[in-house]
């Protein structure tokens, strides 16, 4: 056999183990459902739930609490099939965090809670909206 | 009154730019296309179809630099990116914060790239600028901003605010212009910012150029001659956009807070892939004349560069990553001409390249293992494999709307750990790299075989392996991928110089390669020390666990400080000391205490004498002016086992406008380490404090007290005929009692003030925040010469930070030069090649 094609095969090999690879590390967008369902199965695997912070009425966030040495804090998030749930983080509380319109948290769950990993946020930009301060 | 004569004299020069380029590209088509005396009239007309181009590109920046320059809030642009208090240089940033002002950036690099093509070459011009003017004019269909038959085409920088917002206040007044814009990202107002962009558009600009070259070659014919001119460029580029990526990573180390240089987000994937492309392009090129297979690697790598800066625009403009990125770009619903443009240029290169893929010259000869071709493939075919690796997961939004397209259902998201995930895959590659960059060095210069390479080795690897022996047990390395990428990256460094130092001796104009080597291998030695031993030190070590639902093993990262406490962190013992400002005229930082605001942001007044190593810069009183009020800073007074002080001053910029709130670390820096802190969190300025209840305490001048634990005297009590927010009339009488607290390194003062005003009395209390109390002036005893205080306290002050050592980065940007010299070097010699073979008529 040619060197060249030796070396053609090695890289088809590599390629193929990237894809194999990128398949089984990619995380996917779940609800807390189906997180939990993964999580009852015996995955640890780190999952996407995309959702919002509970309101109350006024607009307010609700069940939001602090450690005492404010290291760490828990939320409840509602995912987008309006199923709710306690959610801690072990990070101090982003500044602008309860201003979120949308949190995506990426983690899994331990017992009956969710422990997130990583909290992304999408917070209201001013210069996207189309309000103008006179 | 709305300044409408730029805005339309801009937006026509668009349209006009966009329609010379396309008569450009078409004319210069018709040349190549020509018998020779028509073709000379045809290049004529197409070049001046070019300088007009060229002439109102430059008019299009110059307009749109005008109106931020000049605060025409009128102009959405100006409005959404700029404000009155930005400086200049922020306003060149402001230019680029936008996506129609990068995509001018972006087409002005192509202008000028375009005329220097023009000028330095002849027998190519025809050819090459076809397609760089169509490029062009793609490029300037994303700016153009008009609507035919109901289709939008492009997005106009020049559009007023009342025509981009439905804001009600332009039905009652449509004259109506902001007093100020809504201001620049505070992420963006760092000076990488002035010149990050700029780097790394002209390293997306010039990627065109070997491209360019190559489709001319196709085109003409000319399989093997396109790559002469097209390789200094290709160079150039390689080296402008992989500097323009570090100085993103710079940027991102010194200004973000995720803690490091390089994250593995989509956009930071986006451009490292490409770069890695045109690198393996590069190395191809050079071996072309040997090797068949080499030149026709390099022609599909050559235009894969480009076609993958396309796509990486697409990626990051399209508004396809969503929610994968942090730093993408606002969607302004430019994704189906950004595909359009995407998939035009692949068509026209896959079809260029299938057409004549029989003609290109090939060989069936089996390429000797001794030989360099057989080392520079195998090195080409690592780096596109890490291109692909990286590719492939950065695609998973890309590959969920594919199979949404087709009507399935996709809910693939990117991998939870993505740095581990990416490193594990690349740091292999890497050392593949060490070790081919090493050894392919001695097949470049002379014919070797087994017995001579054996020779030329032996002594690279010995030491090497001694060295990285040496430094594992001294460092106590443990990890075995570390302990290989070190050790190849070592031998790396060896091979090179042992090549460096006899081409020094006999040509030192060709050391290039092995001079960017050496600095690559550094590069590698830099990354694997400042990220792989990157070490949290304010681990919270209370052991206390708050909630018993997290797993035992997290770590907790951050340390709580509160004002004043001196807590033990690794080595040092942390103080958070308060919070400073920065005042223009000032060398350091002035405490946030010893100056008060009065209503107007930007100046503040003294209310002690300001010093600063002994010299005083200020008056009590005096007005001061801050240099820009959006910044904080607090300061940490770090104080190693063994005496050594020094103080950090990581920042918060809080933009009130846009209501965000950027932390920025402070690194302390020396020779082999970098301590990096941040801080994550500290009290919301906005909240409403919780006070104590209220401890009265009754004075005379020079007195001791205590305020909350610190020794407090009164210094003076006197009348004041003027306020600020009271108006006293001549029955009035107001006193301010000055007092001062012995806050340890520095004193704080504190002026609350009684008053009678219209017969009733009122008391004004002040906070003093570092000290966190409040002192209410309560009462005047005539009688007997004293004075009522009270005295609420609340919970200190404090900052929640995360600080991290990153040993040994300093070798990772010596790196970096180093690469930048070898290729500065080697884009002289192959400038040199050209111009001699330019000016003897052959090319």
């Amino acid at each position: 056999m040619k060197k060249s094609h030796v070396l053609g095969i090695v890289v088809i090999a590599i390629a193929a183990m990237v894809i194999v690879s990128t398949a089984g590390d990619a995380s996917t967008y779940v609800s807390f459902k189906e997180a939990q369902e993964m999580a009852e199965d015996g995955s640890s695997k780190m999952i996407h739930v995309v959702g919002a912070l509970k309101k109350n009425e006024a607009g307010h966030p609700v069940g939001i609490q602090t450690s005492p040495d404010m290291l760490s804090f828990s939320f409840l998030m509602v995912d987008q099939n309006n199923a709710e749930q306690e959610v801690i983080y072990n990070e101090p509380m982003p500044m602008d965090f309860l201003r979120s319109e949308q949190v995506v948290v990426v983690g899994s769950y331990k017992k009956d809670k969710f422990v997130a990993d990583k909290i992304l946020m999408k917070c209201p930009s001013k210069y996207q909206e189309e309000e103008i301060k006179v | 009154m709305i300044h409408t004569f730029v805005g339309n004299f801009g937006h026509f020069l668009v349209i006009a730019a966009f329609v010379a380029a396309f008569i450009s590209a078409f004319s210069y088509w018709k040349a190549q296309q020509s018998e020779e005396l028509q073709k000379k009239a045809w290049i004529a007309y197409a070049r001046g179809a070019f300088y007009v181009h060229a002439a109102s590109v430059i008019g299009v920046v110059t307009a749109l630099y005008f109106i931020i320059y000049n605060d025409y809030f009128e102009y959405h642009y100006a409005y959404s990116h700029s404000s009155t208090v930005l400086p200049f240089y922020y306003r060149v940033s402001a230019f680029w914060e936008g996506q129609e002002g990068s995509f001018l950036l972006w087409i002005f690099w192509h202008v000028v790239l375009g005329v220097i093509l023009i000028r330095t070459n002849k027998f190519w011009e025809a050819p090459i600028m076809a397609i760089f003017a169509a490029v062009q004019a793609f490029l300037l269909s994303m700016v153009l901003g008009i609507v035919i038959f109901n289709i939008k085409i492009g997005s106009s920088p020049f559009i007023l605010l009342r025509d981009a917002m439905n804001a009600p206040i332009f039905q009652l007044n449509p004259d109506f212009i902001p007093k100020d814009g809504s201001g620049l990202n505070p992420l963006l107002q760092n000076y990488w910012m002035v010149i990050h962009p700029p780097t790394l558009f002209l390293g997306f600009a010039t990627t065109i150029i070997p491209f360019v070259f190559c489709m001319a070659g196709l085109w003409t014919g000319k399989f093997k001659e396109w790559i002469r001119p097209a390789l200094p460029w290709a160079l150039f580029s390689a080296i402008t956009l992989g500097v323009g990526i570090l100085m993103g990573a710079y940027w991102a180390y010194e200004t973000l807070n995720f803690g490091g240089y390089w994250n593995w987000d989509p956009v930071e994937n986006a451009i490292y892939v490409p770069w890695l492309v045109l690198v393996g392009a590069i190395h191809t090129m050079i071996t072309f004349r040997k090797s068949a297979t080499a030149l026709k690697t390099a022609m599909v790598l050559s235009i894969t560069t480009f076609i993958l800066v396309l796509y990486s625009t697409f990626l990051t403009r399209s508004g396809i990553l969503g929610d994968s990125s942090v730093h993408s770009f606002t969607d302004l619903g430019l994704s189906g001409q950004l595909l359009i443009y995407l998939l035009v240029f692949t068509g026209l290169s896959v079809w260029l390249i299938v057409k004549n893929w029989s003609r290109i010259p090939s060989s069936d000869e089996e390429v000797s293992t001794y030989s360099r071709e057989f080392w520079i493939f195998m090195g080409t075919a690592t780096l596109c494999l890490m291109a692909f690796q990286v590719i492939i997961p950065t695609s998973i939004p890309v590959w969920n709307a594919i199979v949404e397209l087709f009507g399935g259902i996709s809910n693939l998201a990117p991998p939870a750990d993505q740095v581990g995930f990416y490193t594990k895959f690349q740091i292999w590659f890497a050392v593949i790299i060490a070790i081919l960059s090493g050894t392919g060095q001695f097949f470049w210069w002379k014919k070797v075989d087994k017995d001579k390479l054996k020779q030329s080795l032996f002594y690279p690897i010995i030491i090497a392996l001694l060295t990285a022996a040496g430094v594992i047990v001294v460092v106590g390395i443990t990890d075995p991928s570390y302990i290989i990428l070190l050790t190849a990256s070592v031998y790396s460094i060896l091979a090179n110089g042992k090549i460096l130092l006899s081409l020094i001796k006999s040509n030192a104009n060709l050391a290039g390669g092995s001079v960017a080597h050496i600095g690559l291998a550094m590069m590698l030695i830099g990354i694997l020390f400042s990220s792989g031993y990157s070490k949290v030190i304010s681990l919270n070590n209370t052991g206390m666990i708050w909630h018993k639902d997290f797993p035992e093993e997290v770590n907790r990262d951050n340390l709580l400080l509160f004002q004043h406490e001196t807590r033990q962190m690794g080595d040092y013992s942390l103080n958070y000391k308060g919070v400073r400002k920065e005042i223009k005229g000032f060398p350091g930082y002035v405490s946030a205490s010893a100056v008060e605001g009065f209503g107007d942001a930007f100046r503040v007044i003294a209310r002690k004498d300001i010093e600063w190593k002994g010299r005083k810069y200020f008056s009590e009183g005096d007005t001061l002016e801050v240099d820009n009020p959006e910044n904080s800073f607090f300061e940490i007074e770090y104080t190693k086992n063994d005496g050594r002080k020094f103080n950090l001053f990581p920042r918060v910029q809080i933009n009130e406008t846009m209501e965000m709130q950027v932390y920025s670390p402070d690194i302390n820096r020396t020779l082999t380490s970098d301590l990096y802190t941040h801080v994550r969190t500290f009290p919301d300025p906005e909240a409403e404090t919780q006070w104590s209840e209220t401890e009265e305490v009754t004075v005379q001048i020079g007195e001791e007290f205590f305020v909350n634990d610190f020794v407090a005297t009164v210094e003076s009590i006197e009348r004041i005929t003027e306020m600020s927010q009271v108006m006293l009339g001549p029955e009035d009488v107001a006193i301010k009692a000055r007092i001062a607290i012995q806050g340890g390194a520095e004193d704080y003062i504190v002026e609350p003030i009684y008053l009678i005003k219209d017969r009733m009395i009122g008391r004004i209390p002040e906070e003093i925040k570092d000290v966190a109390a409040k002192i209410t002036f309560l009462n005047v005893h005539p009688d007997s010469n004293s004075f009522t205080f009270g005295i609420n306290t609340t919970q200190k002050e404090w900052v929640i930070l995360e600080a991290v050592v990153k040993p040994y980065i300093n070798i990772l940007w010596t790196g970096t030069l180093i690469v930048v010299l070898g290729f500065g070097m080697a884009i002289r010699r192959r400038y040199v090649e050209f111009v001699k073979m330019r000016d003897k008529g052959q090319e």
